[in-house]
């Protein structure tokens, strides 16, 4: 190698780069004036770079604004269990299930006709609780077999065909299912039967209160966790049957105690989350951090966490699990080491649909009206939820998800009214879309990093 | 392996569990397609009177299809393959019969109990069809008896020579054909002073009620005689054009295109207005679907924000031509107004490539699609109404004013032949880009680009350049929509545009102009467009299944399309022609994922 070959750039700097630069930078100083207008504005709606782009601007009241992030958070919930479909299949087959948004939309229209049947023998009132764990279970059940049915017949037969192939059948699925339910249920938007009242209404949430009790409660645990668990230690001293002398006893209490005190290190960065959780709940005044939730949007949240927690548990504890990331990093492999691939594929589709499931049940609950057109929106929002997160990350869609949520709910009055474009609100898809391209043109790879396999990533 | 060394019975060796499977598929089948409505909906279609509907048709294909897909016989190469039998007739009865099954059971249902709360369809209405109004009594045997006579024809089709097969083919599809295209043919034979053969042929002139059983049975026997009066003649044809010389091919092919073109043009004469209306809309879509082919069928780039174009094109015609246009109305004349039309596609298609170029198939997918909303989303705010006027759209566009002609949607024969124009602009474009220096940059970039760039080709400016030569034929589209319609709406412009052109692209065949071709004058002209009624106007509310039912099986059983491009089939199926077709064909055996 010459200095002279080396010294050439590895990549031509095109055109095209240029602009993709220019367009950073532009979109970036948009959104920094966007939201140094808006902070202006909060300070004093009369103030003249508020004014700048804005003629008329009005403060946001502390309210508002908690209004708009609770309801970004619940519908970014929703968004985070759908997006958990997308993630998990494009990290096992590598392609997009364009037409797990309709999974969605069969599980939120089979819970409509669930509840609404329900309704109609008095039982949704009368019984509210076990009618719900009837409408989430068929719904569920509709909802995956929709999933495996959609793997067995379209997609299976493309497993190893070219990557857009897979992709333009699942468009065509999409619209099967889309137009099969309109056919079948018709065109009418249909409205859930309203929730009991002590799940509508709206309550008073002292955050500031919770976040004290949630640090206590995490350092309690951790404690806990410390003393139960049997901290494993390099040396096997085990194998000699227990007949140790007591120096090689004592030696061995020594080793467990260095680990465990190596863990603690570890897992030092917990502490800074302990003490600014303590602070946050006891420093901020009680008025801010106290919200009006409705109790369905609590309801919400709380399942979409539970959700999570289950998924982690099976992708991360159970065998399981182990097969399905084994399947996603390598399926010829994984087949070697006696994994059925077919069932864990099979399998996924189903973990995604059942999620999908809960999320169009949730969706009927919070917003209370399906049609055949519901599943179309928010399925191209929660992929971009899981490309924001990092696809193939579980996690990160769920992080994705609540961020999307958000920034859809608050980039409208936060960024765009101050840059003066009136009726921002109507924007809110294409706010939605914008940072999927953002995302895609600063970090491709997603905020949490994607894990994919090799083969998928090229 | 030592059964295969005694020949085998014929008819041994039947599955029957595949059998039994594919009859619950039939009767699966059949209950979906009655309650999704297709039957009800399209009773009022006669194709031939007093016998057949297209409601009935609807139905009546599913027992052959699947009788016929019961008994297939696998054929692997070294193996020797089962031989078909009676026993095979045996099963297609049995698939045709538990179809018939499910319908009756469909039918005892509908009879006694009432669903129709969440199921829209369960009506008294499909009872009384589906029963022929005369009561159970007389529906289930019926249906019995058809649907195990359909079964058994179809498992009976592997039996006959391939001779018998192509006429009975030949026949049936003739036949239906004739039946669905009554509208054309007897506008037409009117054109053409030929009322006595609608007359004989249909039952009523101008009613759309389906051929009469006699004329029926007649043009069966005239069309099953066409493939053996014609029979091979035409690939023989079409195999010595092949062998000829390039310049006489070139010569012949001059000849071919000029005949094509004196059709096109002196057609739309002998046409009424519904018909050419109807051919103007498929030239719209043609148009469309010629650029998409470029871009996904040459460069290989799945876009699925195509429409945004679209809407460049419709909106910049609108504003620089109507003098309704809010900001800004110059009311410039449509040639002048194509200028800017090519200069804002440009633009655009430079905008949206941009970004998304470096993106991986699946992102840019995606990412155009967003793209596409996000242009529907912009012209249909209030941010931008003072310049586009919202969900009100742009209206009183004016007509193309050509001299003595002037274009417009009250006269779909001149919309014709403008599209026309524009069509054979693009298909000329089109086609001396296809063997261009560019062309076959895009189709090098679409098989590998990393071997592509390694070769030299810049795969960023290829791609670029196919984004704009694509968003430039959308954009014309868009003009010459405006000026057809005489107004835009944000409303025209939404993302199902886009999937439309996408499966008139597929099904015709990705990266062929004439799979093009064919593919929008079979959908767009007989399902019609996103918001344009086509040939079969009872197909408007389930052309949209249709579509994704077809964009499915396209991909499942033919992804190179109709009329496939040569080299596009061989890169789909290049394991195919890598391995042998036995070794390649390694599914897993089908019971065993039937268990689990």
């Amino acid at each position: 190698m010459t200095g002279e070959t080396r010294s050439r750039p590895a990549r031509r700097v095109s055109g095209v780069d240029r602009f993709l630069s220019v367009i950073r930078v532009v979109m970036a100083a948009l959104i920094l004036i966007g939201f140094i207008a808006f902070v202006a504005q909060q300070i004093d709606p009369n103030n003249p770079f508020a004014r700048w782009r804005n003629p008329d601007p009005n403060r946001l009241t502390g309210d508002q604004f908690k209004g708009l992030i609770i309801s970004g958070l619940t519908q970014g919930s929703m968004y985070g269990l759908i997006a958990l479909g997308y993630s998990m299949v494009y990290g096992v087959l590598g392609f997009i299930n364009f037409a797990h948004g309709e999974v969605f939309m069969v599980g939120a229209m089979s819970g409509f006709i669930t509840s609404d049947k329900l309704h109609a023998t008095g039982w949704w009132e009368s019984n509210f609780l076990l009618s719900l764990v009837i409408v989430v279970l068929v719904a569920i059940v509709t909802s995956t077999l929709t999933a495996v049915i959609t793997e067995r017949v379209a997609y299976r037969p493309l497993r190893n065909s070219p990557r857009l192939i897979p992709l333009i059948t699942s468009i065509g699925v999409s619209f099967f299912i889309q137009n099969a339910v309109l056919g079948l249920l018709g065109p009418a938007t249909k409205s859930y039967p309203r929730p009991p009242d002590w799940l509508g209404d709206s309550r008073t949430v002292p955050l500031g209160k919770y976040l004290v009790w949630i640090a206590g409660a995490l350092l309690v645990a951790s404690f806990i966790w410390c003393l139960w668990r049997r901290v494993p230690i390099e040396k096997d001293v085990a194998a000699d049957g227990g007949k140790r002398p007591v120096g090689e006893q004592v030696k061995e209490d020594l080793a467990r105690l260095a680990a465990t005190v190596q863990i603690s290190v570890t897992a030092l960065w917990w502490v800074p989350v302990w003490v600014s959780l303590l602070l946050v709940g006891l420093l901020v005044p009680e008025k801010i951090l106290t919200f009006d939730i409705k109790g369905t949007k609590i309801m919400v949240v709380a399942v979409a966490a539970a959700s999570m927690v289950g998924l982690w548990y099976l992708v991360e504890r159970t065998k399981t699990g182990r097969a399905m990331r084994a399947v996603s990093e390598d399926k010829e492999i994984a087949a070697l080491m006696g994994i059925n691939v077919n069932r864990i594929i099979v399998t996924t589709f189903a973990v995604g649909g059942t999620m999908a499931g809960i999320g169009g049940i949730l969706w009927g609950l919070l917003f209370r009206s399906v049609n055949h057109v519901t599943g179309f929106l928010p399925g191209i929002k929660a992929f971009t939820a899981a490309v924001v997160g990092g696809i193939g990350n579980m996690g990160g869609a769920m992080a994705g998800g609540l961020a999307l949520g958000s920034a859809e709910s608050v980039a409208p009055m936060m960024l765009l009214e101050p840059l003066g474009v009136p009726g921002a609100s109507q924007l809110k898809d294409a706010v939605a879309f914008t940072v999927l391209v953002l995302v895609l043109l600063f970090k491709p790879s997603g905020l949490f990093g994607e894990r994919l396999s090799e083969e998928d990533r090229a | 392996m030592t059964e295969t060394l005694t020949p085998l019975r014929a008819g041994a060796g039947l599955d029957w569990r595949r059998v039994f499977f594919w009859g619950g598929i039939c009767a699966l089948t059949i209950v979906a397609v009655s309650l999704i409505g297709l039957p009800v909906g399209m009773d009022k279609r006669t194709l031939i009177e007093p016998v057949l509907s297209l409601g009935y048709l609807f139905l009546l294909w599913v027992p052959l299809v699947l009788g016929y897909v019961a008994t297939k016989v696998v054929v692997l190469e070294g193996v020797e393959s089962r031989k078909p039998g009676s026993v095979d007739l045996l099963a297609g009865l049995v698939t045709g019969l538990m179809g018939a099954s499910g319908l009756i059971l469909l039918m005892l249902g509908l009879d006694n109990f009432n669903l129709r709360d969440p199921l829209v369809n369960w009506s008294p209405q499909l009872l009384r069809l589906l029963t022929f109004e005369q009561g159970l009594g007389f529906g289930i045997p019926v249906w019995l008896a058809a649907f195990g006579a359909l079964g058994v024809c179809g498992a009976a089709l592997h039996q006959l020579p391939s001779r018998t097969r192509r006429i009975l083919t030949w026949a049936v599809f003739g036949v239906l054909t004739v039946a669905i295209l009554e509208a054309v043919i007897d506008d037409l034979a009117e054109g053409f002073r030929l009322e006595w053969l609608t007359d004989a042929i249909y039952y009523k002139r101008g009613g759309e009620e389906g051929l009469t059983v006699k004329s029926a049975l007649i043009l069966a026997v005239v069309l099953g005689a066409l493939p053996m009066v014609v029979g091979g003649r035409a690939k023989g044809a079409i195999d010595r054009y092949r062998e000829k010389a390039p310049e006489t091919q070139s010569r012949r092919s001059v000849l071919l295109l000029g005949s094509v073109a004196a059709v096109c043009i002196a057609l739309p004469m002998f046409l009424g207005g519904i018909v050419n209306e109807l051919l103007a809309n498929v030239g719209l879509f043609l148009l469309l679907a010629l650029g998409l082919n470029i871009v996904v069928g040459l460069a290989g780039l799945l876009d699925l924000g195509y429409v945004a174009f679209f809407a460049v094109g419709g909106y910049t015609t609108s504003v620089l031509t109507s003098s309704n246009s809010p900001f800004f109305a110059p009311e410039w004349h449509f040639g002048i107004a194509l200028l800017f039309v090519v200069v804002m596609a440009v633009l655009a298609g430079l905008l949206i490539g941009a970004p998304v170029i470096r993106m991986r198939g699946d992102y840019l997918a995606i990412v155009t699609l967003g793209f596409g909303e996000i242009v529907r989303l912009l012209f249909l705010s209030d941010w931008l109404k003072p310049y586009f006027n919202g969900s009100q759209g742009i209206t009183k566009v004016n007509p193309v004013d050509l001299g003595p002609w002037k274009v417009q949607g009250s006269d779909p024969r001149s919309v014709f032949y403008l599209v026309l124009c524009f069509c054979a602009l693009a298909v000329y474009v089109s086609w001396r880009l296809q063997a261009s220096r560019l062309g076959r940059a895009w189709m090098a970039t679409r098989e590998d680009e990393q071997v592509a760039e390694v070769m030299g080709i810049n795969t960023v400016n290829a791609k670029l350049m196919a984004f704009v030569v694509g968003a430039t034929m959308a954009a014309f589209s868009g003009a010459v929509l405006a000026a057809k319609v005489g107004s835009v709406f944000p409303k025209s412009f939404e993302i199902l545009v886009s999937i439309i052109i996408l499966v008139v692209v597929i099904v015709g065949g990705m990266g062929n102009i004439a799979g093009v071709f064919v593919g929008s004058l079979v959908l767009i002209g007989i399902l019609g467009g996103p918001r344009q009624p086509g040939l079969l106007q009872e197909f408007q509310s389930y052309k949209l299944l249709i579509y994704g039912a077809l964009l499915v099986f396209m991909m499942l059983k033919r992804p190179e399309g109709l009329v496939p491009s040569a080299r596009r089939t061989r890169e789909l199926h290049q394991e195919e022609y890598l391995q042998d077709a036995w070794l390649g064909d390694d599914e897993p055996d089908e019971d065993g994922e039937m268990q689990s």
